[in-house]
């Protein structure tokens, strides 16, 4: 029950604060930029969708969208729910798909997601930034994909970068042998991804031979999947394709001297993925991760496309950039004081307008007792006597007395 | 305050609970099936307060923290979390009757009644429930590709397979046959009734005397009912005489009828106006019954509070039901198609606003003053939960919250709303239950709502012309 009369904020939400949010724009920034200069689109999805698009998807778990923010619309009359997007991906699927093109395309978003968390603690709205390779689908495109992200990383400062590959094809392919219900194999796949590889060994016995050297093994080079791909040659010939394109990345990658380890138990949450899975880490923390996802358009509806994308979280990869906020672009900061006379208030703003176009910062001084914030170098004072300003070097004390605006941005740029 | 509070059940659990604490010797002498008081005193424990709840309000009720104890069907506990996992409520035990189970229901027609073709759908799939957290998280098991649910006060049993594709539906067994050649297509899950607790309660309270008495009383107390012996079992009653479904012809109007409180007066509409029912209302229950001679209208007998939505989402093309609810619906969904037809003057009500006689306010107005110097907000209670939303904000009343109930309302003023929205025809329930109107928000009757595609249907267009004229001419006699 109310205990309080006092307005707060939502359980789970949080506020990004002027100093948070010269953090985030840091890493929004960086992002955009490297994106752009790889030759990707940014696009912008609505945060309302139906929640068919994520059920129709069929890669949310029925865990997973029993916490989506749902509704019935004002027009909701039908029965026809729409939710909080609980997911980047799939409404950028849902785009590609609705604007009717079937050309190769290059695109990332930066887009806040909301998942309901049950303890109240962890945030439920969640912002990320990814990027999306659709209709390539060649190993050419994975590696294109984690090159970026690297290169984003690297941009970001973030150090100690490590990549880990896997492979949900592989899995998937091993799971598919095993005469056990569709809800027993996503159980079984959710303890094999935490690391309990005798789980499967129990549930299948006769394929103890490849999954310990499979499964248990981390690989450090193409070699690795070379001899993957001999064990599976007998038993599952489906995966001989996938395994090569797999092979090819990591050559491609011990030509370009990125180390990686190949851990084909790494992690959960992989529901889209349908063939190559990278996962950045910094240190001991998972910070970026993505993968191919081939079978997402057509499920939602559209033509047979292969897709690779990656996310990386916002307040997540923040924890491992520390500050950056000396990074900003500095501007001059001026304080503009008005005198306590008719017309000077009204010269105080021309004079910051002129500032701003000549590429100041400027801001009007709103009180005697303002405290002149850090980073603020200047203090412009309008005079009694008409067009008249004092100028004040805040850092070294001096003074100036300057007749015109134009001779005020003269003496700030030299 | 350490009196022991308990949410008691009306309706189907009523009389078995009250047979239960009359063996345990409570004394509660107001506890009994058509009992006109929702407080009930007990004599072997004079502190226990016991309020009379609609079943499905008890587990937010005890959830919430207004009450310690509560009895209610686990089928009730089981909807509220499976949609809120963090209620506060402990089921304690299960007391050994009223046991159900929740069917997954639709139609016996070859091979579509099968789970795997209704999961190969490609269009939206409807659900219909009592239950619609049960019934939603259903639909995300079965991983449906597009589902719709529409909650229901009642009458589930009669949407499928043309209302709707699949009902999740309470049956007792023996109790229910689904007629029409409807068959269980999955079972959800057995219940019982139950003893629940509110979980902040439970860990720093002493609630061990009343629990105690129940213990030696429930003479079945740790036997569970997931035993698969006591599970009721799907009912499938082939022999159903009403035989299997015939398909509704395509451009026919569909038509519903209320069942509950408005049934006699419409009853006696249909009467004056000279149309001949085959079988409305149905001693045995059949809510398909029919107008002789009219073979282009076919008829269902619904709940009147699900009609504008059913009529809104196009299942039906016409429906008898209040006002008020038409109202409550448009609240929510302003741009609805269901919109009003004809004013049948069935059964008026006024629909009003109500607070205990103990509070010194007469009218909205002077409540708002009174809570603004208050710390916590006005808690609104009401069937009508839009209606209700409605007139809060209109009038202003800031911090409020909506308690949707589902009957039996008046109980929760004082100690569990402040403010109630109801209707009311003679006011004898609201004296009795010391409670007071401080504003009238408008008449409810009986109307004849249509949803505005439908009018202009070539097909059906002049058969509710029709229609309409008939009970125009026997409205104005």
């Amino acid at each position: 029950m109310d205990n309080t009369n006092a307005i707060q904020k939502c359980k789970g939400t949080k506020d990004l604060t002027p100093e948070y949010m010269k953090q985030f724009r840091f890493i929004e920034d960086t992002f955009r930029d490297c994106c752009r200069r790889w030759g990707y689109e940014e696009v912008r999805t609505p945060t309302l969708e139906y929640l068919n698009l994520f059920t129709a998807a069929g890669t949310l778990t029925p865990g997973q969208l029993g916490k989506v923010y749902s509704f019935l619309d004002w027009d909701g009359w039908s029965g026809e729910r729409v939710v909080l997007r609980p997911d980047g991906t799939i409404p950028i699927a849902r785009y590609y798909i609705e604007s009717g093109s079937e050309k190769p395309a290059r695109l990332f978003y930066v887009s806040n997601v909301f998942r309901f968390g049950t303890t109240g603690t962890e945030t439920r709205e969640i912002w990320q930034c990814g990027a999306e390779l659709i209709g390539a689908g060649s190993v050419n495109a994975d590696a294109e994909l984690v090159f970026m992200a690297l290169e984003i990383l690297k941009s970001l400062g973030l150090k100690d970068i490590s990549l880990r590959l896997s492979h949900a094809g592989l899995i998937r392919s091993i799971l598919s042998r095993l005469d056990i219900s569709q809800e027993e194999k996503t159980r079984l796949l959710d303890r094999v991804l935490d690391g309990d590889i005798q789980a499967l060994v129990d549930a299948k016995p006769e394929l103890a031979r490849i999954i310990t050297p499979i499964l248990g093994a981390k690989g450090k080079s193409s070699g690795f999947l070379k001899n993957v791909l001999v064990l599976l040659s007998h038993d599952f010939p489906e995966l001989q394709q996938t395994l090569r394109d797999f092979t090819d990345l990591a050559d491609t990658l011990d030509n370009l001297g990125v180390a990686y380890e190949i851990n084909i138990v790494s992690g959960r949450g992989f529901e889209y993925y349908t063939g190559l899975i990278f996962e950045f880490w910094s240190g001991d923390n998972s910070i970026a991760r993505g993968g191919r996802y081939d079978a997402l358009i057509s499920l939602l509806g559209g033509k047979n496309i292969p897709a690779s994308g990656f996310a990386m979280g916002i307040d997540r990869v923040m924890q491992f950039t520390g500050d950056n906020t000396a990074r900003q672009p500095t501007v001059i900061g001026i304080i503009v004081k008005p005198l306590p006379v008719t017309g000077s208030l009204k010269e105080a703003f021309i004079a910051i307008e002129a500032l701003h176009t000549a590429g100041f910062a400027a801001e009007l001084a709103l009180t005697d007792s303002e405290s002149i914030k850090t980073g603020t170098k200047w203090l412009l004072k309008t005079s009694e006597t008409g067009w008249r300003f004092s100028l004040n070097d805040l850092n070294s004390g001096d003074c100036y007395e300057v007749a015109t605006i134009s001779e005020v941005i003269t003496k700030l740029k030299a | 305050m350490n009196r022991v509070k308990l949410a008691l059940p009306k309706g189907r659990l009523m009389s078995e609970t009250a047979a239960l604490l009359d063996q345990a010797c409570w004394g509660m002498h107001d506890y009994y099936e058509g009992t006109r008081s929702y407080r009930v005193t007990c004599e072997k424990f004079p502190d226990l307060m016991t309020k009379i709840f609609h079943e499905k309000d008890i587990p937010i009720q005890v959830a919430t923290g207004n009450y310690d104890l509560g009895i209610c069907g686990l089928d009730w506990v089981e909807e509220l979390i499976v949609k809120y996992p963090n209620s506060a409520l402990i089921k304690l035990k299960d007391l050994g009757y009223g046991e159900g189970a929740v069917f997954a229901v639709g139609i016996r027609n070859g091979e579509n009644s099968e789970l795997d073709a209704i999961k190969a759908r490609r269009n939206t799939v409807r659900l219909v429930s009592e239950y619609p957290n049960l019934a939603e998280s259903f639909a995300l098991k079965l991983r449906l590709r597009r589902f719709s649910v529409f909650p229901l006060w009642g009458a589930a049993e009669v949407y499928p397979p043309d209302s709707a594709d699949l009902a999740l539906i309470a049956a007792t067994p023996g109790a229910t046959t689904f007629n029409h050649g409807l068959r269980v297509i999955d079972t959800v899950f057995s219940f019982g009734a139950c003893l629940i607790a509110n979980r902040d309660r439970w860990e720093s309270h002493d609630l061990s005397e009343v629990l105690q008495s129940l213990e030696d009383t429930v003479p079945a107390w740790h036997q569970s009912h997931f035993d698969t012996k006591s599970a009721p079992k799907p009912i499938n009653d082939d022999s159903t005489e009403n035989g299997p479904f015939t398909p509704i012809p395509e451009r026919v109007v569909r038509l519903a009828l209320p069942d509950g409180h408005q049934q006699s007066s419409a009853v006696a509409l249909l009467k004056k106006a000279g149309l001949r029912m085959d079988d409305y209302p149905s001693p045995a229950g059949n809510r398909r019954p029919a107008i002789v001679g009219m073979e282009d209208i076919s008829i269902k007998v619904i709940r009147p509070q699900d009609m504008p939505q059913q009529v809104a989402a196009g299942n039906f093309d016409l429906a008898v039901t209040g006002i008020d609810w038409l109202r409550d619906h448009l609240y929510q969904f302003p741009d609805s198609p269901a919109t009003d037809l004809l004013d049948l003057k069935l059964a008026p009500v006024r629909i009003v606003a109500l607070v205990s006689n103990e509070l010194p306010v007469s009218n909205g107005y002077e409540l708002r003053e009174l809570w603004s110097r208050r710390a916590a907000g006005i808690r609104v209670a009401s069937e009508y939960t839009n209606i209700a939303d409605s007139y809060a904000r209109e009038n202003h009343m800031g911090r409020y919250r909506i308690i949707p109930t589902w009957g039996a309302s008046e109980a929760f003023l004082p100690e569990d709303a402040d403010l109630l929205i109801e209707n009311t025809q003679t006011g004898q329930t609201i004296a009795r239950h010391n409670l007071k109107i401080i504003d009238t928000l408008f008449e409810s009757t009986g109307h004849l709502i249509g949803n505005r595609d439908s009018l202009t249907d070539p097909v059906k267009q002049p058969v509710i012309q029709r229609i309409i004229g008939i009970l125009q001419r026997a409205v104005e006699n």
